[in-house]
């Protein structure tokens, strides 16, 4: 592409950015950045004619996904910089696109902090380079989650439908049932911990991304997003359906304060005092790295039900890799982003223990039938796959969700530190929300 | 400003009979004075107990703890040893895990010191030097920079400065991290006090008189006095760089390019990502390697910072 049509292709893509104005710029097939098809012959013959690209992510497989891809394209480099996890990456790609200087081709980005770099920050429309054709590819949560509208924002690295895992000792030494529904969940939290002090159903201190998954299960879409206009409701039936059920346990105290990903954390699930997690399907290499002394006495379950025998499900973190617009050498990074998410690189990956957000290999006979020795031999891959199939596909995250969450703990964190009922610290939250969207430029109405 | 060099280099009369400067200076007062007050006080003694249990209980913790396996530290109270004791092979897979990236990361961590707290330490005394011992026009607006930018924490600064240094295409670089840490603001203000009191100016006169020139008088007239001075601003700017994290985190991406600070911390965040190992005890083990040079360069360095000082040597 000569300099100057890049100049102004990039000028245009921030200039939307700049007005947000995904829905004035976008959409159109011969205008803005939209324009310029490309073809399986132009990536063949970028990957032909090589060069380097640099990829941040932090997702451990991707070492050994970087070095097959170089293997079968050995002109191309492909640098891979872990430059963080979550949201230190973010600052640090936020700093370097301020900086338009040391943008990465290919950054890894969550699901839930997509938005805020489709709408803001300019990532690469995938759409021109055929990525629409992996829609009938992946499970419809996180396709949902990288795209807007007609225009592709990323692809689904992996996915996190949710589950109950649960300390199968703890509840068979107490003679607890595995809860089905969150009423049971609550049941069992006083059970166990009438049964023993020490014990707590799960540890919950206010995490945000837990909150809007269980939102999401329970049927509530507190964020509806349009273009630049947003509507927040942090109050509708849904979410009054999880705050009711959740204020029990933060009343009687059934949480155990203790902050997940600490060593704590991962000792209290060691030895038995925290006696489940809610969380989503990559959990298992988490816990079969940290939590090696209680291997066997761990299972899993599907995701307590908010209406008995109903089937619904959320998703629970996962991520995407996408293209910074200021990145270069947009061939090669959709080549290995293809190669990665879609192509051969999933199977390395879920050899690697991650797990897919590709239907074909949610459904394979090899991934369903995989027995976890974690899990005594429990093949929990299948009531994954099932989670995943029934997750809704109409949730969307806020366009600056990154924020948003950042100041989960200082609003809706307060019902877990005071008397403040959690509908009030949700309430607390939509607020905050609403009046830095309404900063930023967005229409924001509740 | 409570630093041990402001006290350290009062100048006292130093009584006959006392011991050679050498000798731990802090130890005298007592001796002469245990006639006139109560030798112990059972609060004092309490409470400098209490803070020492507090200084030292993390540390204890931190060497304890890195005898222990993953499994291990999960089982065990953080106070005592657990049944198992993995310390060598801890250390060694410290070394070895990730392709033994941990030695690189002490390697990083050592040049940036050295160059950084080197660096940082020669301004500083030449800069020092000069402000105290010679007057040139501006010198009180230098002051209020000084005074000024010690007062500006670094982290404040991190921002712009990475703005400016990704200007120049230096972030991600070594550079990066070695210029900002050349300039110790905190350094050169010590100097310029302590330059003030340990040289004094009759003896620059004399080695003028005696014909040596400018450079010739600051290296071997004011060189030699400003030694305690020099060895308090070196151990300042080592802990100062050994210890940052801001500002490497924001200028680096490159793992090859992190000291131990952030590459610990990056083994760190492995546990709290989807697919991560959890390594608590290789951080906690690396921990432990990380603090053991600082705590040689302290003990090796105090006797130069305590030694007795040439202030106060020449009556005034």
């Amino acid at each position: 592409m000569p300099m100057n049509t890049r100049r102004l292709l990039r000028g245009i893509g921030i200039v939307c950015a700049l007005g947000l104005g995904a829905t004035a710029c976008g959409g159109s097939a011969d205008g803005g950045s939209n324009s310029k098809r490309v073809s399986a012959q132009d990536i063949r013959a970028a990957l032909k004619k090589g060069g380097t690209i640099t990829v941040w992510a932090w997702e451990p497989t991707l070492k050994q996904v970087a070095a097959d891809f170089q293997k079968e394209h050995p002109a191309v480099k492909v640098e891979l910089v872990n430059a963080g996890t979550n949201k230190d990456q973010y600052t640090a790609l936020q700093n370097a696109i301020a900086a338009k200087k040391g943008v990465p081709d290919v950054a890894q980005i969550e699901y839930y902090a997509l938005g805020q770099y489709a709408l803001t920050k300019g990532l690469t429309n995938l759409a021109p380079y055929g990525a629409g054709k992996l829609a009938t590819a992946y499970s419809p949560g996180p396709w949902n989650a990288v795209k807007t509208g007609e225009e592709i924002y990323g692809l689904p690295m992996d996915s996190g439908p949710m589950a109950l895992f649960y300390n199968k000792k703890v509840f068979d030494k107490h003679k607890v049932k595995v809860p089905a529904t969150w009423d049971e969940y609550v049941e069992a939290a006083r059970d166990l911990h009438k049964a023993d002090p020490e014990v707590y159903i799960t540890s919950d201190t206010g995490d945000a991304g837990a909150t809007t998954s269980l939102l999401w299960q329970a049927g509530s879409r507190p964020y509806e997003v349009d273009g630049t206009k947003v509507r927040i409701n942090l109050a509708d039936e849904g979410a009054t359906t999880y705050t009711d059920t959740w204020q029990q346990l933060l009343d009687e105290k059934l949480l155990a304060p203790v902050n997940p990903w600490t060593d704590e954390w991962y000792k209290g699930m060691g030895d038995g005092t925290i006696a489940t997690l809610a969380v989503g399907a990559w959990m298992p290499a988490n816990l079969a790295s940290g939590v090696k002394s209680a291997a066997g006495d761990w299972r899993v379950a599907p995701l307590p039900q908010w209406t008995a025998g109903d089937k619904a499900s959320a998703e629970n973190g996962g991520s995407s890799l996408a293209l910074p617009e200021l990145g270069e050498n947009e061939e090669l990074a959709y080549a290995f982003t293809e190669y990665a998410n879609a192509g051969k690189g999933v199977q390395t990956r879920l050899k690697g223990g991650a797990f897919p957000a590709t239907t074909a290999d949610l459904q394979s006979d090899a991934f369903q039938n995989t027995a976890f020795p974690y899990f005594g031999g429990q093949k929990a891959n299948k009531i994954f796959a099932e989670s995943a199939a029934n997750v809704a596909d109409d949730w969307s995250y806020l366009p600056y969700q990154v924020y948003a969450n950042s100041v989960f703990n200082d609003t809706a964190g307060k019902a877990y530190v005071s008397d403040t009922p959690l509908s009030e610290g949700l309430k607390a939250w939509q607020d905050a929300s609403a009046k830095y969207g309404t900063e930023q430029g967005f229409t924001v109405e509740k | 400003m409570s630093s041990p060099a402001t006290t350290a280099f009062r100048p006292t009369p130093r009584p006959a009979g006392d011991p050679p400067p050498s000798a731990p200076r802090l130890c005298t007062p007592r001796r002469h004075t245990a006639g006139r007050r109560p030798r112990r006080s059972v609060l004092l003694t309490v409470l400098t107990g209490l803070v020492l249990l507090y200084a030292l209980v993390p540390l204890l913790w931190l060497a304890v703890s890195a005898t222990k396996t993953q499994e291990g530290l999960a089982g065990s109270s953080g106070l005592w040893f657990g049944g198992d004791f993995a310390l060598w092979d801890n250390i060694s897979t410290t070394f070895t895990y990730n392709d033994g990236v941990f030695t690189r990361w002490l390697l990083n961590t050592l040049l940036y010191v050295g160059l950084g707290a080197g660096g940082a330490t020669f301004l500083a005394v030449l800069g020092g030097y000069a402000l105290a011992k010679f007057d040139f026009p501006g010198k009180r607006a230098v002051f209020a920079v000084v005074i000024g930018a010690v007062a500006v924490p670094g982290t404040a600064l991190a921002v712009p400065t990475f703005l400016m240094f990704s200007g120049m295409g230096l972030t991600d670089t070594p550079w990066a991290v070695v210029i900002p840490s050349l300039i110790s603001p905190f350094g050169l203000y010590l100097m310029w006090v302590f330059a003030t009191e340990a040289i004094p100016t009759e003896l620059m006169e004399a080695a003028r008189i005696d014909g040596a020139g400018e450079v010739r008088t600051f290296f071997q007239v004011g060189l030699p006095l400003l030694a305690p001075g020099i060895v308090t601003v070196l151990l300042f700017t080592m802990v100062a760089t050994w210890n940052n994290y801001f500002l490497p985190l924001i200028m680096l991406k490159d793992p090859d390019w992190f000291p131990l600070t952030l590459g610990l911390n990056s083994w760190n965040a492995q546990a709290a990502t989807a697919g991560g190992e959890a390594v608590f005890n290789l951080v906690i083990t690396g921990s432990l390697i990380t603090v053991l040079p600082l705590i040689a360069a302290f003990l090796l360095l105090q006797k130069y910072w305590q030694s007795g000082l040439a202030a106060g040597s020449v009556k005034e």
